[in-house]
């Protein structure tokens, strides 16, 4: 008898339909990746598991644990599988804790809740199940708060919370999304390790492919609420059939064509980094000492070339962010020079417009990035403030948003919409057309394509080496997703604790890296192809 | 915590400093000579001036300030110039009616406040949250001088379970005192319960959108189970502000009441204060309310960092 | 507490409120009080201060339909003359704490974590320590009771009210990536507050602005109730209640309506300013 049987499950939420005839099983001791983008129903089926849905919710169908049918049983029935039963680990470890609960208390709730034993025996076993999660006495005693744990060591608080009962059946919603790659290497490890132990179900639900392609033995595949293809993981991988699964496979490993730029490196560069350096003030320790500084970027120093792209990747908290802000002279250093086309760009009397005029920004979120009061043609010209009198006007000023637009593939006619008319590609497409309205010989992507799903990331990408092509553009591209940056950039500088660690050109970079940080960064970056070869040799 | 607690007293002391600074500076600000105001149009040159003597109003303004702050220091207010006592003394007798009606009505708005609040976000969108929510909102729009006259219409005038006013004082005994305030605590409180209720539903509401709340779902904690170890510790930070703020306000909505009242407390005291021009008694019930509502301030910031770990261990 | 979202979408918020059953409710009350004052200007049953002794403490009747005080005065008509004083009061004082506390709230904001910060939140923190009331009661009886006193003591106690309320919003603001946007293509801070941050909290402050509003109402009722508001003659809620103190045995309903007065103003703007929030309030607004 399978572990779980999801089966013609329909739900809708106040008449709009979420899931239409859902079926797939999971066995013991069996990993079943569960892969879409958003709004494909991924994380509703696993709400419908655990029965914790929103009001107004119609769920239909039949969804059976051991043989059990969940749908049928009542709340009070529902609470005692939960957490028993079937544990869930979620997507944001940051916030999933309740802060002023110590970690201990919090494991052992979940056990004291289903077993009644007394609080120092749940303690015991709470204390027993962190260990198991890596989170060991001498470091991690039970006293501890959540917030003085990384967002990693959070996760295995979750998961500790989630599996302290051996349940048959856990389900991980996008366990690794929040987290750095090094970290989510080690927690996909650990959940595998937790599998094999316990020889529990696990559902680990994500909207990468190669995230899943490691350890799930099979995989799902769901778009706008329904099941497209199912089946074991190579087998399923080799050969797809459904064109969505197709696509979203093409998309995951997609890889613009580009014409490789003609680097004049005796030019005056587009972007000139030199010694840059950065420091924040600590809090005070002491009521008289001097408070000491954290080093966000340590002597920083790089040059870009026209029409080359460039990219920084680093985990976070490694000072990318720092350095990028300082780039765009949001913020100030200690020392150091910071030139764009030659000129620097925070003179004595403060930014200067002339630097900035050659150079934009994208951000990263495509929803936070625009003022929601202004149409398109307002958020788009925004730069132009930057050019005083010499702003086109009239006549001209349409040519340039036109032109501005029709370059990100929208039309002229978008100029008088308003932004949440948009949706997240799209707005992206806007955040590039405002980069490019001034003609900037370089545009900083800040996690540009990271808050996309995979299939309008790959129609960015493509845009963003059609641009640079066309317009001889230079990108300094920043990143925490290194296969993202392998598709983009023909340079690539590796950022650790403020320092850039290891930098050359991104093919040579990523195929033969010679910092240990590079290496292990290589290797904890889930890699589709990479996993699957492994996969095969170690089944053959 | 010791560095959190550090740095709580620094910031009391320094509110304190400012606070009484701009107290005194008021106080110099009003129109004309302080001696000629007190003593109003028809005094003699020569009184005004004997006055101005007794107040030390011929000294440098910045030995008065700290000739004043001196004598707070060590509970010398100066002498009241109407009652010719020391103001400290008026003050004490007042205080014994006025804080304990404070107390009296913060009591019974929390009592009433918490629960009511927390039923109405239990139950949310039901019959029962709806209604607290429309009382709610009633009760915030009343003036509560008014309500205090529609209690003693209904209590005392047409049911004559309490008297209309005055208080026996503590020497009656306990429960005729606490009975003389029941209807004055009961006209503060309950305005201030509704808005109290409001707040803590919607804080309640809040932190019940929060992941953990999610997550101790998960785990198989029934509803209710999530809203006691959860939810309701977390919602208590905003509402443990209200509760702060509610006390000043009560402290000084006790002036307005107990003209409504007719009871003997700091309000009687700071209206004779200031309709008899004492200035010396208005400036010292100023500043003691003042004092106390930094200190409950204070007290509160102690608070949240016994409900909240994150504030404990920020240096 | 509530928080209200700060990038709602642009769409005619005209219809939209008066779908809302609260605000609807709301304005009717708060209108009809606003007509009545303005009405006051032009006509009233009876004058306001006409004393005639021979109809004094008449109950409600088809002469006198909220009957007469202690002095044969018209209670309607002094209701609709106060109403006047009332709503102004409130209403400058709302202006004035939005006039100064929005900028100061604004540029404390803009250079969050200086030293005009520290000085703008320190300063508002102390004016928050004093009991408001207290303080109104002293600022009139120092510098003579009357209506402009009033407006100036209560103003005072708005300004912080309305500083840390645009500090607190433009400070989530200021981390928006459209900002960012904005500091790229050069703009300063002044111009960004007055372009991108001060459009986008509008919201709040209408909403902040209802409230400070009916608490100036209830506040300015106090202050004239203890005598220290607008001066006899002219009429005002708070000291017809105080009248109404002494005869509460004899005519009730020289208490009953005024306190009405009062209670159905302030509910009116409490209920307009919660419509507002549902609709400003994406969240709140999906759930219904």
């Amino acid at each position: 008898m399978t572990l779980l049987q999801i089966d013609n499950l329909s739900l809708s939420i106040l008449g709009l339909n979420i899931l239409s005839s859902v079926r797939f099983e999971v066995d013991r001791g069996e990993v079943v990746g569960v892969i879409g983008e958003s709004g494909s129903g991924k994380s509703m089926t696993a709400m419908s598991v655990m029965q914790l849905l929103p009001h107004g919710t119609e769920v239909s169908g039949s969804i059976r644990l051991d043989g059990e049918e969940l749908l049928s049983k009542s709340e009070r029935e529902m609470c005692r599988v939960r957490g028993s039963d079937v544990g869930m680990v979620f997507q944001e470890p940051m916030t999933a804790l309740n802060p002023v609960k110590t970690i201990g208390d919090q494991v052992a709730e979940t056990v004291m809740i289903h077993k009644g034993v007394r609080r120092a025996e749940a303690l015991a076993i709470a204390r027993e199940t962190l260990n198991r999660v890596g989170l060991p006495e001498e470091r991690f005693p039970l006293t501890r708060y959540p917030h003085e744990l990384s967002g990693g060591q959070r996760q295995r608080v979750v998961i500790a919370m989630a599996i302290a009962l051996r349940p048959k059946l856990l389900i991980a919603d996008e366990p690794t999304t929040a987290l750095d790659v090094t970290t989510q290497a080690q927690i996909l490890a650990l959940l595998k390790k937790l599998v094999d132990e316990d020889g529990m179900g696990l559902i680990l639900i994500t909207h990468d492919l190669a995230v899943v392609a490691d350890i799930a033995d099979r995989i799902v595949i769901m778009k706008s609420g329904e099941v497209v293809e199912a089946g074991p993981a190579v087998q399923l991988f080799r050969a797809m059939q459904h064109p969505y699964s197709k696509a979203l496979m093409a998309a995951t490993g997609h890889h613009p064509v580009r014409k490789p730029p003609h680097v004049a490196l005796d030019a005056v560069p587009v972007l000139e980094v030199s010694s840059v350096v950065r420091e924040y003030a600590l809090p005070r320790k002491t009521l008289f000492a001097r408070p000491g500084a954290f080093r966000a970027v340590n002597n920083v120093s790089f040059k870009i070339h026209k029409g080359e792209n460039v990219g920084l990747v680093g985990e976070s908290g490694c000072g990318k962010s720092t350095l990028t802000r300082a780039i765009l002279a949001l913020e100030a250093t200690q020392s150091g020079e910071i030139r764009v086309g030659g000129e620097l760009v925070t003179t004595k009397s403060g930014a200067s417009l002339a630097a900035r005029r050659k150079m934009q920004v994208v951000f990263q979120d495509p929803f936070g990035s625009f003022n929601p009061r202004h149409k398109v043609r307002r958020l788009v010209t925004e730069p132009f403030y930057l050019m005083g009198r010499d702003a086109p006007t009239g006549a001209a000023l349409e040519a340039r948003i036109a032109e501005s637009l029709e370059n990100v593939g929208l039309s002229a006619r978008d100029a008088d919409k308003y932004i949440h008319e948009f949706s997240g590609g799209q707005r992206q497409r806007v955040a590039i057309a405002r980069a490019l309205i001034t003609h900037p010989s370089l545009i900083v992507l800040d996690e540009a394509v990271s808050a996309l799903d995979v299939s309008i990331r790959a129609q960015i990408l493509d845009l963003l080496a059609d641009l640079s092509d066309r317009l001889d553009l230079s990108y300094l591209f920043i990143s925490h997703d290194l296969s993202v940056v392998r598709a983009i950039t023909d340079r690539v500088m590796v950022m650790k604790a403020g320092q850039i660690v290891e930098t050359g050109e991104t093919e040579v970079v990523f195929s033969n890296p010679q910092h240990d940080y590079t290496r292990q960064l290589i290797a904890a970056t889930p890699d589709l192809e990479a996993a699957l070869k492994r996969r095969e040799i170690a089944a053959a | 915590m010791v560095p959190f607690l550090l740095k709580r007293l620094i910031s009391l002391a320094l509110s304190l400093l400012a606070a009484s600074v701009v107290i005194f500076l008021v106080l110099q600000v009003v129109p004309g000579d302080p001696a000629s105001y007190m003593l109003g149009m028809n005094a003699q040159p020569e009184t005004v001036e004997a006055l101005r003597q007794q107040m030390g109003l011929n000294e440098p303004l910045v030995w008065r300030y700290l000739t004043w702050i001196a004598g707070l220091a060590h509970g010398d207010f100066g002498i009241s110039y109407t009652y010719k006592v020391p103001t400290a003394e008026l003050i004490s007798q007042r205080l014994w009616v006025s804080l304990p009606l404070a107390v009296y009505a913060l009591v019974l708005s929390t009592l009433i406040a918490l629960p009511v609040g927390i039923i109405a976000a239990a139950k949310r969108n039901t019959a029962a949250d709806y209604g607290i929510m429309g009382v709610t909102q009633f009760g915030i729009a009343v003036p509560n001088f008014w309500f205090a006259m529609l209690l003693v219409l209904l209590f005392s005038i047409t049911l004559r379970w309490f008297s209309a006013g005055g208080f026996p004082g503590w020497s009656a005994g306990f429960l005729p005192a606490m009975k003389a305030l029941t209807l004055p605590a009961i006209a503060l409180a309950l305005p201030q319960a509704s808005i109290l209720a409001r707040v803590t539903r919607s804080s309640l509401l809040d932190t019940l959108s929060e992941d953990y709340i999610r997550t101790a779902r998960a785990k198989g904690l029934t509803r209710s189970q999530t809203l006691v170890r959860h939810a309701v510790r977390n919602a208590m930070i905003p509402v443990l502000t209200i509760i702060g703020l509610q006390f000043s306000f009560l402290l000084a909505g006790a002036i307005i009441i107990e003209n409504v009242f007719y009871l003997p407390g700091l309000g009687r005291l700071v209206f004779q204060g200031i309709t008899q021009r004492d200035l010396i008694v208005v400036q010292s019930v100023v500043m003691l309310l003042v004092f106390a509502v930094i200190v409950i301030t204070f007290l509160v910031d102690i608070a949240y960092a016994v409900v909240d770990p994150r504030l404990r261990s920020r240096s | 507490m509530q928080e209200i979202s700060l990038t709602d979408d642009r769409r005619s918020l005209v219809g939209e409120a008066f779908r809302s059953k609260s605000f609807s409710l709301g304005f009717l009350l708060t209108g009809a009080f606003i007509v009545a004052a303005v009405l006051s200007l032009v006509w009233t049953p009876y004058d306001a201060t006409a004393i005639s002794v021979a109809e004094k403490l008449r109950g409600p009747s088809a002469a006198h339909w909220l009957g007469t005080d202690h002095f044969g005065r018209d209670i309607l008509s002094m209701i609709m003359v106060g109403a006047r004083t009332s709503i102004a009061v409130a209403f400058v004082s709302v202006g004035i704490g939005i006039a100064a506390g929005v900028p100061l709230g604004l540029w404390a904001a803009a250079r969050q974590g200086s030293l005009v910060d520290e000085i703008i939140m320190r300063a508002n923190d102390l004016v928050f320590a004093f009991p408001a009331l207290l303080i109104a009661i002293l600022i009139t009886a120092v510098f003579g009771p009357g209506a402009v006193n009033a407006i100036i003591a209560i103003g005072i106690f708005n300004i912080p009210v309305f500083a840390r309320l645009a500090r607190g919003a433009a400070l989530t603001l200021w981390t928006r990536e459209y900002i960012f946007a904005a500091r790229v293509a050069g703009k300063g801070a002044v111009r960004i507050s007055a372009e991108h941050i001060l459009p986008n909290i509008m919201n709040l402050l209408i909403v902040q602005g209802t409230i400070q509003f009916s608490l100036g109402i209830l506040a300015d009722a106090a202050l004239s109730y203890v005598g220290l508001g607008a001066q006899p003659p002219v009429p005002s809620w708070g000291r017809m209640l105080a009248d109404a103190q002494t005869m509460i045995s004899l005519a009730p309903h020289m208490a009953l309506f005024p306190g009405a007065a009062i209670v159905l103003t302030v509910l009116g703007l409490n209920l307009m300013g919660d419509g507002l929030r549902d609709i400003f309030d994406p969240k709140l607004r999906r759930s219904r």
